[in-house]
């Protein structure tokens, strides 16, 4: 068996998948598992080739199967892949249902004992005595559950052809600061790796060879770029209740806020957060602080928006700004919690009971999470009503290689706030009347000096000088008023992207459907349909997306949800169009896939 | 600054008693609710409170409208049902400058409302907290609240089986340091506590008695203005001196505790129920429960502890209002950015 391997000289097969492959790893949440996954992404990473990883994993805390996959592309292609060649087997009590779904010819890399390898004949199998090895290299007896899952790190990399200095600088990085769980990961992932050295032929079936495409690249999470875009956008009152998938935004904000949010001359705070008691609170403390004049946010998840719906819609009628990141997951209900969809398209474009609409900002990617996150609090504040940035599990919480953002260096839009002297010269001021035709009103802030512009916000019926009315034509007024604020930010909001190979028919995604839709648009191409692809980035819909509309023959709309809400919006707002929306749908929890789509729009075309 | 005749006297801001009222209410004739916006538009007066720096909220039910009816300078929100709390905790985070005065109900607050209530007073928002308390939805046209008396009875005759919820004894179980309750009839108590109230830094909670006249002010009702008034039971004569007005003290005769507050303030307390100590918190909660067992109402400072940190203490926010911060405090700089940016790579 034993084979020599100078790693990156061994000739490679014609077959060989280079920098192009999936690998999935098969682990028990809670067993450290995460940390060896991203360190293994990690390291492929820093060899310059484009890597996306794919957690999924149970709503748990541990004991339960969890699975990892991590895709290397040379074409840049980051969405999840429905193959794997490489499986990593560590869970016995999957190992048997991972084996029967594996793709024939995947390599197996599984703990010695689970003996699988009698299971299937079309794999090829690698069993690896993880106990002997972890025994060996670790002395802490209570630390080899930990790392354990290390070992596999180092036999991966060993037959991928992965630099073993990447490994340990990936671990370095990944373990910032902890020195002494820095030399037993170290050790564990090169034990792996010398045993895989000494006891295994090499393979080349796929290989990783060193490249340049991630050079000056960053590893990010989309919960952590919208977080900086909020600490950039200087939100000054965070109001939240914890769920998944949304609590890492603002439990990395709060890292970051005791960093980077201390006035200097005192060391006092300049940002409150307060960890409210449900979600429903939570909005309201938002919507009050921005009431009062504070940039404020909350992040949240499907559950969490139907709680909060009560006081969206009372934010919409008083109008009171306010950032609300929904980083969606998989409903109805509770739902898949810890898996992705699109499934609160509806309900955040019309959220609350009575005529209501609201402002969307769809971010497809990292950059975008940081600076719709950033202009949401400029939207806010210039609209003075509630802001969702809708992003979801799959952006929210899964690793994602991105440009480092650029710097947002245009200064904050305060919107139409009248100060005391501006008060004192305005005449007739209302606080909802429509000046300058936009429907946005000039307000005042509570607290403000010289005895000019209080006024009494209400839920219910006001006229446009804030007084109680129950009169029709007031009620009509302010109404008609904000369906024409909400005209207004068809010229406010971010525009759509285009990837147009040509073509009358039309497909259209958004958020984290992007690289999917991406790597579909391509294969469709190689097989002879061109697309022309519109990425949504906003609601209301734009003019850009009028014209979209109005050109193609047949607009596929892809999202990630069973009712095809996004393309209900569209035959709702277009229904002269209605019959060119045909929905392509992927809604099981997992991400989407590039082969989902092509499935369906290949069968739409033979139709 | 005055728009009521040059005659009228004037507060120490130079404002008129007539700076500090609201729009005509508009709840039926004789309501216990318009007797409490009277005490709060005079304890503003004699308080000298800055009317721009007022905020006013309510949630849903008689009582939430009664907001509009006092200091017109100031700014209102009328939110909705039960919530009015989380409004009070974002904008008093927004802007720690502002004179925070929330008016409930026993349904808004004791019903719908408790989630947000309990939490409001365990983070000891600043704000004064009234509970316009008539055991009766009274906007809806008489239901039963959660604070109607076991076995007392609705207009229509339906009769109330279940235990009331007592504010007052709750909101010092979560450790509220200014526990008060009143009784609308009973305007000279009420305005030494809101004086009292408007000088206190944390979460006051005021529990007032306060009848309806349409829907519960009959005879089998124990929110009826006959009936509170033979079952109310004083506990002490008060007289609250605020520290700008040494001068003009009013110690009650015979005061037998004076408190401090952080500012200088100071309630002075006669005691009339012998033995009662509103700083001891275990003596109140007993004497408050011996006293409702009896079916009767002890009113007045029930529990005082002014050394409590308000939530924007606890949380160490800046001296300025987050609201208004300039950019260049919040807004990091390129270097900031840059220095994340090379640690994600």
């Amino acid at each position: 068996m034993t084979a020599s391997l100078a790693a990156p000289s061994t000739p490679l097969g014609a077959k060989t998948r280079i920098n192009d492959f999936s690998i999935q790893v098969a682990t028990v949440n809670g067993s450290g598992s995460q940390t060896a996954n991203t360190v293994l992404l990690r390291a492929i990473f820093q060899m310059g080739v484009f890597v996306s990883g794919k957690n999924l994993f149970p709503s748990n805390i541990a004991g339960l199967p969890t699975w990892f996959t991590i895709r290397a592309s040379a074409k840049g292609y980051v969405a999840r892949k429905a193959s794997n060649e490489m499986l990593i087997l560590m869970n016995a009590e999957t190992a048997k249902e991972d084996i029967a779904k594996a793709d024939a010819g995947a390599l197996v890399i599984y703990d010695e004992p689970l003996q699988l390898d009698k299971l299937r004949a079309d794999l090829s199998y690698i069993p690896v005595p993880f106990q002997k090895l972890v025994t060996a290299s670790c002395p802490e007896p209570k630390l080899h559950k930990l790392v354990k899952n290390m070992i596999y790190v180092g036999v991966a990399a060993r037959l991928l052809s992965v630099d073993m200095e990447e490994v340990k600088k990936a671990i370095t990085k990944q373990l910032k600061g902890k020195a002494k769980a820095i030399e037993i990961n170290q050790a564990a992932a090169v034990a792996g790796y010398d045993w895989a050295m000494e006891n295994l032929e090499d393979q080349d079936h796929i290989k990783v060879v060193r490249d340049n495409k991630t050079n000056g690249l960053i590893i990010v999470d989309g919960n952590e770029a919208c977080a900086l875009g909020a600490l950039f956008a200087g939100v000054t009152v965070v109001g939240w209740y914890p769920i998944t998938p949304a609590s890492s935004l603002v439990e990395t904000f709060i890292e970051y806020a005791e960093e980077y949010r201390k006035d200097p001359a005192t060391g006092k705070s300049t940002v409150a957060i307060v960890q409210m008691e449900d979600e429903l609170a939570s909005a309201g403390v938002v919507l009050a602080a921005g009431w009062a004049g504070a940039r404020s946010m909350t992040s949240t998840a499907g559950p969490g928006v139907s709680l909060m719906s009560e006081f969206i819609g009372l934010g919409y009628y008083v109008e009171a700004p306010g950032v609300f990141f929904n980083v969606a997951r998989t409903g109805p209900s509770t739902g898949l919690p810890t898996r992705t969809q699109q499934s609160d398209v509806e309900l955040c474009a019309k959220c609350s009971h009575g005529d209501t609409q609201h402002i969307n900002l769809y971010p497809g990617n990292m950059e975008e999470c940081f600076q719709f996150a950033y202009d949401a609090f400029d939207l806010a504040e210039r609209f003075q009503t509630p802001i969702f940035v809708v992003t979801d599990l799959d952006l929210g919480m899964q690793n994602w290689s991105s440009k480092p953002f650029a710097y947002p260096s245009k200064p904050y839009d305060r919107g139409k706030v009248l100060n005391q002297q501006q008060l004192a010269e305005a005449k007739d001021w209302g606080r909802y009347k429509d000046v300058d035709g936009d429907g946005i009103c000039y307000r005042s802030l509570p607290g403000t000096a010289g005895g000019k512009g209080s006024y009494f916000t209400r839920g219910s019926g006001h006229n446009a000088y804030a007084q109680y009315s129950e009169k029709p034509e007031d009620y009509v007024e302010v109404v008609d008023r904000l369906r024409r604020k909400y005209e207004t930010a068809k010229t406010h909001v971010p525009t759509p992207v285009f990837r147009n190979l040509g073509s009358v028919k039309g497909v259209l995604a958004f958020g984290s459907s992007d690289p999917a839709v991406i790597e579909a648009q391509d294969i469709l191409a190689e097989e002879g349909l061109k697309t022309d692809y519109l990425r949504l980035r906003a609601l209301p819909f734009t003019a850009e997306v009028d014209a979209f509309v109005e050109e193609k023959q047949v607009v596929y709309v892809v999202e990630q949800n069973r009712d095809g809400q996004m393309a209900n919006l569209f035959r709702e707002t277009y229904p002269q169009h209605a019959t060119k929306f045909k929905s392509v749908l992927h809604y099981n929890g997992h991400a989407i896939d590039a082969k989902c789509i092509v499935d369906q729009i290949t069968a739409f075309e033979q139709k | 600054m005055t728009t009521a005749t040059p005659s009228a006297p004037t507060n120490k801001l130079g404002f008129t008693k007539q700076d500090y009222v609201g729009s005509k209410s508009t709840l039926c004739a004789g309501c216990g609710h318009d007797a409490i916006t009277a005490q709060i538009i005079n304890a503003a007066f004699e308080s000298n409170i800055e009317g721009h720096l007022v905020t006013k909220y309510s949630g849903i039910g008689c009582s939430s409208k009664t907001p509009a009816y006092f200091i017109n300078q100031g700014w209102g929100f009328n939110s909705v049902h039960g919530r009015m709390p989380a409004i009070a905790t974002g904008a008093s985070l927004a802007n720690r400058k502002l004179i925070n005065i929330g008016v409930s109900g026993d349904g808004d607050s004791m019903s719908i409302g408790m989630g947000q209530f309990v939490h409001a007073v365990r983070r000891n928002i600043p704000m004064i907290y009234i509970i316009e308390d008539n055991g009766v939805y009274g906007l809806t046209k008489g239901q039963f609240s959660a604070t109607a008396d076991k076995g007392s009875f609705l207009k229509s005759g339906a009769k109330n089986d279940l235990p009331p919820v007592d504010p007052c004894t709750l909101a010092i179980e979560l450790g509220c340091g200014f526990v008060a309750r009143c009784f609308s009839g009973n305007p000279k108590q009420l305005n030494a506590i809101l004086k009292a109230a408007f000088a206190y830094e944390g979460t006051v909670v005021l529990d007032i008695i306060s009848p309806c006249v349409t829907f519960n002010n009959h005879d089998a009702s124990t929110r009826s203005y006959k009936h509170v008034k033979d079952h109310d039971f004083p506990l002490h004569d008060l007289g609250f001196i605020q520290y700008s007005e040494v001068e003009e003290v009013d110690i009650a005769a015979g005061a037998t505790e004076v408190v401090t507050f952080p500012d200088g303030s100071k309630v002075a307390i006669k005691a009339i129920h012998e033995g009662y100590d509103p700083t001891d918190r275990f003596g109140a909660m007993k004497a408050i429960h011996e006293s409702m067992a009896k079916g009767e109402f002890l009113t007045g400072l029930l529990y005082i502890n002014p050394t409590q940190p308000p939530l924007p203490q606890v949380l160490n926010l800046v001296d300025e209002p987050l609201a208004t911060l300039p950019e260049a405090l919040v807004k990091p700089g390129p270097a900031v950015l840059e220095e994340i940016m090379q640690a994600l790579m």
